[in-house]
């Protein structure tokens, strides 16, 4: 048996602070008192001391922003290049070649609004699920809330999804789309749903990879195989009706269709389809959110 | 009777070892889910050991006690740090902490190579648990102490391992925590910088912070605490205000009394080089067995085993006086290339000889110390456990004048001879 438990951290205002005022008082630092001890079992999310840590979470993301395009030459423009290629691309083979249908609307701006999504999504889920392992020497020598660790690359990938974005507009006013009322007022709904799955998924997959390490390298393959059950190169219509269900499991299947039929205006939004999603997406999140929490306190031990 | 700041009460670690030696995998996992139903229970138990890295530990820490943790390699020493930096849970007990810890476990943790100076000043910074606001007001004055100025928006990928540690220290040395965890960073950079690490470590003693602090020297802690404790096998063994004793209580019980060292079966792995035996002759091959004295040349066997030759292979000892100052390193490869002794795989005895009048008067103790060149250590210094003791008594000169020990810790004698002034 596992004999490591994790720490009951306790903070409360303490009676003796006037013990320490005699003590030069650094910044807003409040007298706490800590108790370490032993616990088991599943564990709530501190927030109070998620609050307190979030200067090293803008630093975590700052880090990862600043670092990701560090002596290349053409620097953020592989932002706009990546997206832009993979749709270039895309349309030449399953648009051109292979001859896939898009509800009637030209396949470039058709496999952009699912790509717009995706690409968020398998960038968060990634970078999620690597954190721990990345930055494996600081959870050996630091404590902090390690929760910081896998949010912070599911957030920072939300500029290089803006930046797509802009480029989709441009595409809309070049192909004439006119995007529906309610998709506009959809849309941040469904950048939150896709964070609740990435960042899900992304927790989960991260606390796994510190004691296998087999994640790591089975993890494109998953991105990979995601990618074809997701409606984002075909339209869902292309699958028999039996199987939809089977796609609608998928949070990204509700949230890719929601985006294109919404923006694009191709046809009536399900609004079935986006409440399984919603629904997945949040147990998604919370599974992620207490498996990682679980098995937060051994990370030191077996990273 | 203020509340302690630290309280320790029935602390216990404990690490379950496995001793399989594949890596964890899914394959691991699964073959072993196959073999459950089949095998006893008393298989798996045995594949499974514990380690209780820490035995029921009770102290009590008042603020701005400075305290130095000493012990063997493997003894706790870091296993208490780190709980109490809370990086792992204990297994059981309760710790109190009554004011903001920080821990320095490590010089630079989360540097990142491709960040400039300046910007892994904020990085190290707010990892190490310091504001913006904060970092920013002592931004000038990490600098001037890192001696960084011209090197700012360099990348620290760039900079020299002297430049990158002085960096991090620099970091590191501007927290302001009620209560400091450190451990062994000093042991870095070059003397002059140990000097001024130390200097600021006292400087944050003074302000009335509480300091732990694990280190292997003797000096550091002797200068810096005011109490000290050793932790043998997790146990603690001794906490005292009297600092000077409890060092010397642990030095006394480091050295090996014997002139010689012979090998016990130990869990030791490597290819390159495993030590034997390692023991002392006079000059006529007899083995030395209480003192030496100091007027005659004696000479170290230290056998070993070599498995696989690598080239960057070096063996060598360490010697150090009573109180633990080391006085020199000696290498098989300290000479010229073309004068390095042959070594073959197998059983190999190499011998080096120590000059007479070259010790004082006094106890000194040896430590086998081995490495891999510029790549690992296989025995470190100060962490190895081969080490045997050395008496040197008497044979200190011919001279009427010089009948006892000399103050300092080696006593040559050097050659005087006059030249006149013939020519005035």
């Amino acid at each position: 048996m596992d004999k490591t438990r994790s720490p009951k951290v306790i903070l409360h205002g303490n009676n003796s602070f006037q013990l320490f005022s005699s003590l030069p008082v650094f910044h807003d630092v409040t007298m706490t008192e800590i108790i370490i001890s032993p616990r088991k079992g599943w564990v709530g999310i501190n927030g109070k001391e998620l609050w307190r840590y979030r200067e090293l979470f803008y630093i975590f993301s700052w880090r990862d922003i600043k670092v990701r395009y560090k002596q290349t030459v053409i620097g953020v423009l592989w932002a706009i290049l990546q997206p832009v290629l993979l749709m270039v691309i895309f349309s030449i083979f399953f648009g051109g070649l292979a001859g896939i249908p898009s509800d009637d609307v030209p396949y470039p701006i058709f496999v952009f609004s699912g790509l717009l999504f995706w690409n968020y999504f398998s960038i968060a889920l990634n970078g999620a699920s690597n954190s721990l392992i990345e930055n494996e020497n600081i959870i050996k020598k630091i404590y902090f809330p390690r929760l910081i660790l896998p949010l912070s690359p599911t957030i920072t990938p939300i500029i290089d999804f803006l930046i797509a974005f802009v480029i989709f507009a441009v595409m809309m006013a070049y192909y004439h789309t006119v995007p529906t009322l309610i998709g506009i007022i959809l849309f941040p709904i469904l950048l939150l749903l896709s964070f609740l799955t990435a960042a899900g998924l992304g927790m989960f997959l991260a606390a796994v990879n510190i004691r296998y390490r087999d994640i790591r390298y089975a993890l494109p393959f998953f991105i990979q195989t995601l990618l074809f059950v997701t409606p984002v190169i075909y339209p869902t219509t292309l699958v028999g009706q039996k199987y939809h269900w089977l796609l609608a499991l998928n949070p990204m299947t509700g949230i890719i269709e929601t985006a294109r039929t919404g923006l694009l205006g191709t046809k009536p939004i399900d609004f079935n389809l986006l409440a399984i999603s919603g629904v997945t997406a949040t147990a998604l999140f919370i599974f992620g959110i207490f498996y990682f929490q679980k098995t937060e306190r051994v990370f030191a031990d077996i990273a | 009777m203020q509340q302690p700041i630290i309280e320790v009460k029935n602390l216990s670690k404990c690490y379950t070892i496995s001793h399989r030696l594949s890596y964890n995998t899914f394959r691991d996992t699964l073959t072993e889910l196959a073999k459950r139903p089949f095998r006893l229970l008393t298989e798996r138990q045995k594949e499974k050991e514990e380690f209780w890295a820490l035995k029921n530990i009770n102290l009590s820490i008042a603020a701005g006690e400075k305290i130095g943790i000493i012990g063997r390699n493997g003894a706790g020493k870091s296993t208490l740090l780190k709980i109490l930096s809370q990086i792992t849970p204990p297994t059981t007990g309760e710790i109190r902490l009554r004011g903001r810890v920080a821990s320095l476990l490590e010089v630079g943790t989360g540097f990142h190579p491709e960040l400039t100076g300046r910007e892994n000043i904020y990085l190290n910074g707010t990892i190490l648990g310091m504001k913006r606001r904060e970092i920013k007001k002592k931004f000038d004055e990490i600098v001037a102490f890192a001696e960084i100025e011209k090197f700012l928006d360099t990348p620290v990928k760039r900079y020299s391992s002297g430049m990158y540690v002085r960096l991090a220290f620099a970091v590191a040395a501007h927290l302001e925590p009620e209560i400091l965890l450190v451990d062994e960073v000093l042991a870095v950079g070059d003397a002059q910088f140990q000097k001024k690490c130390l200097g600021k470590m006292e400087e944050i003693g003074k302000n009335g912070k509480t300091i732990l602090f694990v280190s292997h020297n003797m000096g550091a802690i002797e200068s810096l605490c005011t109490s000290c404790l050793i932790l043998e096998h997790g146990n603690l063994l001794i906490k005292s205000n009297d600092v000077r004793k409890v060092v010397q209580q642990y030095l006394n019980s480091q050295i090996n009394s014997k002139t010689q060292w012979t090998k016990l079966p130990s869990i030791d792995t490597n290819p390159w080089f495993i030590p034997e035996r390692i023991e002392l002759r006079d000059i006529g091959g007899n083995q030395v067995i209480s003192t030496i004295r100091n007027d005659q040349p004696y000479y170290l066997y230290l056998t070993g085993t070599i498995a696989e030759l690598n080239p960057l292979l070096t063996i060598g000892y360490a010697f150090y006086t009573e109180n633990g100052t080391l006085l020199f390193w000696s290498f098989q490869t300290d000479s010229h290339e073309k004068n390095w002794p042959r070594l073959q795989v197998g059983t190999n005895t190499l011998v080096t000889k120590i000059p007479a009048h070259l010790l004082n008067e006094g106890e000194y103790h040896i430590e086998f110390i081995s490495a891999i060149y510029f790549r690992q250590w296989l025995y470190e210094p100060g962490r190895s456990s081969v080490s045997m003791k050395l008496t040197v008594q008497g044979g200190l000169s011919g001279s009427l004048y010089w009948t006892a020990k000399r103050p300092g810790v080696i006593a040559p004698i050097m050659k005087w001879e006059s030249v006149n002034h013939r020519l005035r």
